[in-house]
């Protein structure tokens, strides 16, 4: 049991974080045709837009209702309005996703009772879907604006169960911020394997993929398709990943009655396991011939780099759903984290992470607990750099924002091939660090007195590392 | 918003240095220069952006954003501002305000104990305090508490009044100058001084560009006094009112400050660019000639032709083998203001062929310069949609476009090079070495053969709807046994 502890500082040194307003535009970038709207001033736009860009190397389209002084002062509905309008004029979109910043939000104003007056009143907004979250940034994080989001489009476009609705071999799935595009097609090809139509919200996979389109698009290049959100109902389960889309499943669960399972990690052995035997329950049909093979290939990947992992010291900072995943993963093969650090403290799991103390804070903090224990591993996002150099630590990259590396969509993490391709990321880094012996390595020539502390059972250990 | 802050925007709206604005009606100049922004439609930083790009490249102090996490928990180290020494300006500090921070108030409070924690743990000569448009919001009023955090811990706190909703990326940078003016520059006296002191104003240092320039000003026995602000140290901006010339080089950002120095410390100041070779010889030429009316001694004018005619000749000599690979490409320059011309003279030296060049942000002066390199205004476009864009790079009008990373992906995603030469970019262009890198880069972009490779349709795609691909000689596949 792990003690959440909240820092009291004042000051925030190198955030951990990013905003809900950036989390919520993710996820409607989710969705097809879709285009996210930040109602603010233009600045919480462009900030998030640079870094959505730097990390997925590819055009995002994020707009903003670009509130000025006049606007602040008097309310920012007309300029809600002008949006809405400007962008289903020139863009056509199918879908808009509005986030509110903190800048409304501080004032106070009422944008969902605004927005059914918007679209009251204007009839050309007909063909458009427009859904709205509150997403403060001075609340929560990354995390709970994708939540947001998700649930409010859940709200606004699924239609709840009626006795016209037939089930269909349908499996929905709400993926966590944290899973990659690569990620959302794993999962979309172990469920087709099963013989499901799987719909995924908000499904990344071919939105934010990083892929060449055929003409050029303003709006998302694709995601769940609006008719796919409004026939949830039609699913026999739904399946979560991460606590943070717990809110977005019972949501979900409310209006269809369809059972839900949250995942809290779907990386690494067991969780793996569960998912597969959750679907051939379902399914009534035996786990296919691929899967099996995956699941033998990591069982072997998991032995061969068992041996990196072990009694190595690991310093992670993340969202709270990723850094229980990960942390799960590290401790699961052997490595202890010395450090965990999460960006908001809401979340149960938590307190389940394999470590004395989770703070709640930010890099600097990172940087001094990795330091103390002396880790010899950093595990965030890219700008974890700053630390890493400092304190002459690797930096594995993970999360958002990375904005310093290649291929950042194509790394996957979940399922028996993702936990397999993991294990190998780390112990290529761990095997790129190590060094040859030389004879100050082994000591005095003294006998040694009896080893019990972890460190040393690592250096008299049976196995040859190196 | 405070009274002071308002008369400080009417007042930068109204400068006197300002072409533009000297050109307009009494009428039109009240109204100021804001443009108004169209939801839905609007693109760019705000205020507060241009604030801290103005000032964040001061490497030796803190810059403490108050707000909430967005502000600066997007947008930290995020450009290629180089440092030649301290790395404290990279810390991304803030004070992440709260919901309950903003009901109770406690802004003020938090904000002052931010920076003493920051005082603690750093020691800076000096903490940079900018405000948002929360804090601004709810009435935080953070000089008080950057005075008072000032008078109790004996570290200048400055506070930064630019909240986003109150307009541009351009306007902050204004805005960031004015902080500069009333609270930094002339506050510390430098230990020496000598008759070719000089500052830089509005040059960044991004990717090092200072760098380039820096060895030619040194040649020439010039001494920098201050970049303002890139690769700064607190003491030297402080000090930067005992220089004797001032050159501003991003044209329209940091002029209230050129203007008010000249007006309060006699430092006459102009505007020049080291984007270009004939531009940066203008600029020695200018340097040297004002800091000789200064006092300088008189040969400096003829060491700088000197160093002109050998820096001159040594980067053609070096463009010249490009210019057989790059003659009669076609380039499309997507920037703005000083960028729009002052790097087509180099590019038409090699042969090519500009296709048009945006002026956006351009100033009537630019656009006569344009004028004057190209012939006509038919070459001038004011802003392109990315769809149009999109098509004209389909199309193949031009075979690169030289943009910001804006329009990055318009040219990645229509299969066409491009070369960023904006803020973002990785490569140093400045003086006559940085005209050389651009023009090394034009030629390893426009002669890479991926172009080639991604332009072609997959062999099922050809429009005959017959596969191309040239199986003959490849084994056709047969069970085996």
């Amino acid at each position: 049991m792990a003690t959440v502890i909240q820092r009291r500082k004042a000051v925030s040194l190198n955030p951990l974080k990013s905003s809900a307003p950036l989390g919520a535009a993710l996820a409607y970038l989710g969705i097809e045709k879709g285009i996210p709207l930040f109602h603010g001033a233009q600045g919480c736009t462009s900030f998030a837009l640079v870094l959505s860009v730097r990390h997925f190397k590819e055009a995002i389209p994020l707009q903003t209702t670009a509130m000025d002084e006049v606007a602040t002062c008097w309310g920012g509905a007309s300029n809600l309005e002008e949006a809405l309008l400007t962008l289903a004029r020139r863009m056509k979109p199918g879908f808009i996703g509005v986030a509110t910043t903190a800048l409304v939000e501080t004032r106070g104003e009422d944008s969902e009772g605004d927005l059914r007056l918007i679209m009251e009143r204007n009839p050309e907004l007909a063909e458009t879907k427009v859904v709205l979250a509150s997403t403060p940034d001075y609340a929560g994080a990354l995390e709970d604006g994708w939540a947001s989001a998700t649930t409010a489009i859940i709200n606004r476009l699924v239609e709840p169960w009626s006795p016209s609705i037939r089930s269909f071999q349908q499996i929905n799935v709400l993926p966590g911020v944290h899973q990659t595009p690569v990620d959302i097609e794993a999962l979309r090809e172990i469920i087709e394997s099963f013989g499901f139509y799987p719909v995924i919200l908000p499904d990344v996979s071919y939105s934010l993929d990083g892929h060449i389109a055929e003409s050029w698009v303003p709006t998302s290049l694709g995601g769940t398709s609006l008719s796919e959100i409004a026939n949830m109902a039609r699913a026999v389960h739904t399946i979560a990943i991460g606590e943070h889309m717990r809110t977005p499943a019972d949501t979900l669960t409310a209006m269809t009655g369809v059972p839900a399972t949250v995942f809290p990690t779907l990386t690494g052995l067991e969780p793996s396991d569960r998912l597969v035997s959750l679907l051939a329950r379902l399914s009534l049909k035996p786990v296919p011939g691929r899967l099996r093979r995956h699941r033998a290939q990591l069982v072997d990947a998991m032995l061969d780099g068992h041996f990196h992992f072990g009694g190595k010291k690991v310093a992670i900072a993340a969202d709270p759903d990723l850094l229980f995943s990960l942390s799960q993963f590290f401790a699961g093969m052997g490595a202890s984290v010395v450090t965990a650090i999460a960006s908001t403290g809401g979340n149960r799991n938590l307190q389940r992470i394999p470590v004395e103390n989770v703070i709640v804070g930010d890099l600097m903090d990172l940087e001094d607990g990795a330091a103390q224990a002396g880790a010899d591993l950093l595990v965030t996002h890219s700008h974890g750099r700053q630390a890493a150099a400092r304190l002459g630590v690797p930096l594995m990259r993970v999360g958002f924002p990375i904005f310093d590396r290649l291929g950042v969509s194509h790394e996957e993490t979940v399922g028996y091939r993702g936990t397999r391709s993991l294990i190998f990321r780390v112990a290529n880094q761990f095997l790129s660090e190590s060094h040859e012996h030389r004879p100050e390595d082994f000591g005095s020539a003294i006998p040694a007195p009896v080893i019990t502390t972890e460190e040393g059972r690592h250096a008299s250990g049976t196995f040859a590392t190196h | 918003m405070a009274e002071s802050l308002n008369a400080k925007i009417t007042a930068l709206f109204d400068e006197p240095g300002c072409d533009t604005n000297v050109a307009k009606g009494e009428k039109a100049r009240k109204k100021g220069c804001s443009k108004p922004l169209q939801p839905g439609a609007a693109a760019g930083g705000c205020a507060f952006d241009g604030a801290k790009i103005a000032l964040q490249p001061i490497t030796d102090v803190v810059h403490l954003v108050h707000g909430p996490l967005a502000c600066e928990g997007n947008g930290w180290d995020n450009r290629h501002a180089a440092t030649s020494g301290p790395e404290l300006y990279r810390i991304g500090a803030t004070t992440d305000i709260t919901e309950t921070d903003i009901i109770m108030g406690n802004g003020e409070k938090r904000l002052y104990r931010a920076i003493r924690e920051v005082i603690e743990r750093y020691t800076p000569p000096a903490i940079f305090v900018y405000s948002t448009c929360v804090p601004a919001l709810i009435g935080d009023d953070i000089n008080a508490v950057c005075h008072h955090a000032t008078e109790k811990f004996g570290t200048p706190c400055i506070p930064i009044n630019a909240p986003g909703f109150v307009g541009s990326k351009n306007l902050g940078n204004k805005l960031a100058g004015e902080t500069l003016l009333d609270h930094v520059i002339g506050t510390m006296e430098p230990e020496r001084s000598t008759p070719t002191d000089i500052n830089i104003l509005g040059e960044y240092n991004l990717s090092g560009e200072l760098w380039q320039v820096k060895p030619l000003l040194e040649q020439l026995g010039i001494r920098l006094n201050a970049c303002i602000t890139g690769d700064a140290r607190y003491h030297e901006v402080a000090t930067a009112h005992r220089a004797r010339v001032n050159m501003m080089v991003c044209s329209t950002a940091l002029i209230n400050v050129a203007r008010k120095m000249e007006e309060r410390w006699g430092i006459p100041y102009f505007e020049g660019s080291f984007y270009g070779i004939g531009d940066t010889s203008d600029a020695l030429r200018n340097l040297a000639r004002m800091l000789v009316a200064r006092g300088a001694e008189a040969d400096l004018i003829d060491r700088t032709e000197g160093l002109i005619k050998a820096e001159e000749q040594r980067a053609w000599s070096r463009l010249e083998p490009y210019r057989e690979r790059l003659a009669g490409k076609r380039v499309l320059l997507y920037t703005g203001g000083v960028k729009s011309w002052s790097i087509v003279s180099a590019l038409q030296e090699m042969g090519m062929v500009i296709v048009s060049t945006s002026v956006r942000k351009s100033t009537d002066n630019d656009k006569q310069k344009i004028k004057d390199l190209m012939g006509g205004d038919a070459h001038m476009v004011s802003s392109i949609p990315p769809r149009e864009m999109y098509a004209q790079l389909r199309r193949g009008d031009a075979d690169i476009l030289l943009s910001g990373g804006r329009t990055q992906f318009v040219a990645l995603k229509a299969r066409t090079p491009w070369l960023d030469i904006n803020q973002e970019r990785h490569h140093a262009f400045a003086g006559y070495d940085g005209m050389v890198t651009l023009v090394r880069e034009l030629d390893a972009s426009l002669s890479n053969p991926v172009w080639e490779d991604v332009r072609r349709l997959a062999p099922w795609e050809q429009e005959d709807g017959e596969a191309e691909f040239d199986d003959e000689g490849v084994p056709a596949l047969v069970p085996i046994g």
